[in-house]
């Protein structure tokens, strides 16, 4: 039976479609069934990232509304067998979402897969609702900003009161995953450090993202930053975090500025 | 120049620690407590009006939150009119007798 992780974060652009894409690629690779589905109609964009977008026929809201069977919506990814997608609608609005829908579409995919992992819209209206609603745990993802702290601890709130679990009076697990963390930026002051945002938000630390080109490179591709260089900072920092998804332990290294004095005098014009 | 903004240059992660700390304080109380401020609000309008007429766009209610103290601050602009009134005291605004008073 699959456990159903919502990828949330209040705020826009701090990198919940990049992470479900990562984290579902690092997962499936790892021999998980895994399917990623996109809550965001109206501005879907995991297919995008997943280089899908030309193999969309049939989305979320054409099961959710019984005009396409789940096997026709479901589209496996190209490079990893056991990796599927459910794409948003890109042209209904999100009130087509429904909450009987999205359970039994959920309960359908349960038994075929190990992981269900839902990619939350920005907000906290009916879409990130849904995403949110029927999940065993969550991955709260913030940026060491303000507005995203300030987003994330109103998320936390909503994840302890509005969900299916938090409904049954059970707790909620979340876990947090600090993306865009710079630590050079961090070292000189300039930017929330991670003890900083754990101190706020007080849910345990699942891992931290470095800020890298990388994480571009692989959206103008349209493949998971974690198969397009799994070499790079990102991409490993992904993987550690699937592994401990997993169950894994694998220990936690908080990015420290390796750089020396000479490149911090001269390298932060290029910076 | 460039030398000396490059050493001037305050961190500016301490601010904004402390800034999401005393926000989120106040936030993590619940919905209620937003709505605090315009039922206070309508309160003041209700208990002044009682005695001297006000116009209630010209009651402003603001709370400055500090992080061991918050300041509540009400500013009520009552007309110079109402001001001559009061002194003369009208039977309609006359204040009522205190409590055992003959």
């Amino acid at each position: 039976m699959a456990h159903v992780l919502v990828v949330t974060s209040g705020k826009g652009g701090v990198g919940k479609t990049t992470s479900t894409a990562a984290l579902g690629a690092a997962l499936a690779s790892a021999g998980e069934r895994v399917v990623v589905i996109d809550f965001d109609v109206g501005l879907r964009n995991l297919d995008l990232l997943m280089g899908a977008e030309r193999r969309v026929v049939y989305d979320l809201i054409h099961v959710v509304q019984g005009a396409a069977k789940l096997t026709q919506a479901l589209i496996r990814d190209k490079r990893i067998d056991s990796l599927f997608l459910l794409a948003a609608s890109q042209t209904r609005d999100k009130d087509a979402l429904t909450e009987e829908g999205v359970e039994r579409v959920i309960r359908e995919l349960r038994p075929f897969f190990d992981w269900i992992i839902c990619d939350s819209p920005a907000g906290i209206e009916r879409g990130a609702s849904l995403a949110m609603r029927y999940a065993d745990s969550a991955i709260v993802v913030a940026n060491p900003e303000v507005s995203s702290v300030r987003d994330s601890d109103r998320i936390i709130g909503l994840l302890d009161s509005t969900t299916t679990k938090a409904r049954h009076g059970e707790q909620m697990e979340k876990y947090l995953l600090l993306t865009r963390y710079d630590a050079a930026r961090a070292s000189r002051g300039e930017m929330l450090g991670v003890e900083d945002v754990l101190d706020i938000l007080c849910i345990p630390l699942l891992g931290i993202i470095p800020e890298s080109k990388e994480v571009l490179n692989a959206s103008n591709v349209g493949t998971p930053v974690t198969l397009n260089n799994p070499a790079s900072a990102p991409a490993r920092a992904y993987n550690d975090v699937a592994r401990r998804l997993k169950g894994e332990e694998v220990p936690l290294v908080v990015p420290s500025d390796k750089s020396g004095l000479l490149n911090k005098l001269f390298g932060r014009r290029a910076a | 120049m460039r030398l000396m903004t490059l050493f001037n240059r305050q961190p500016t992660a301490k601010t904004a620690q402390h800034r999401l700390q005393v926000l989120l304080m106040h936030e993590r109380g619940g919905p209620g407590n937003t709505d605090l401020i315009p039922i206070l609000r309508e309160d003041i309008v209700a208990a002044i009006s009682k005695r001297i007429p006000v116009d209630p766009d010209k009651v402003q209610v603001k709370v400055e939150r500090g992080e061991s103290v918050s300041l509540l601050e009400i500013d009520i602009e009552i007309s110079t009119i109402t001001q001559h009134l009061l002194q003369r005291r009208p039977a309609s605004y006359d204040l009522p007798r205190a409590a055992g008073a003959r």
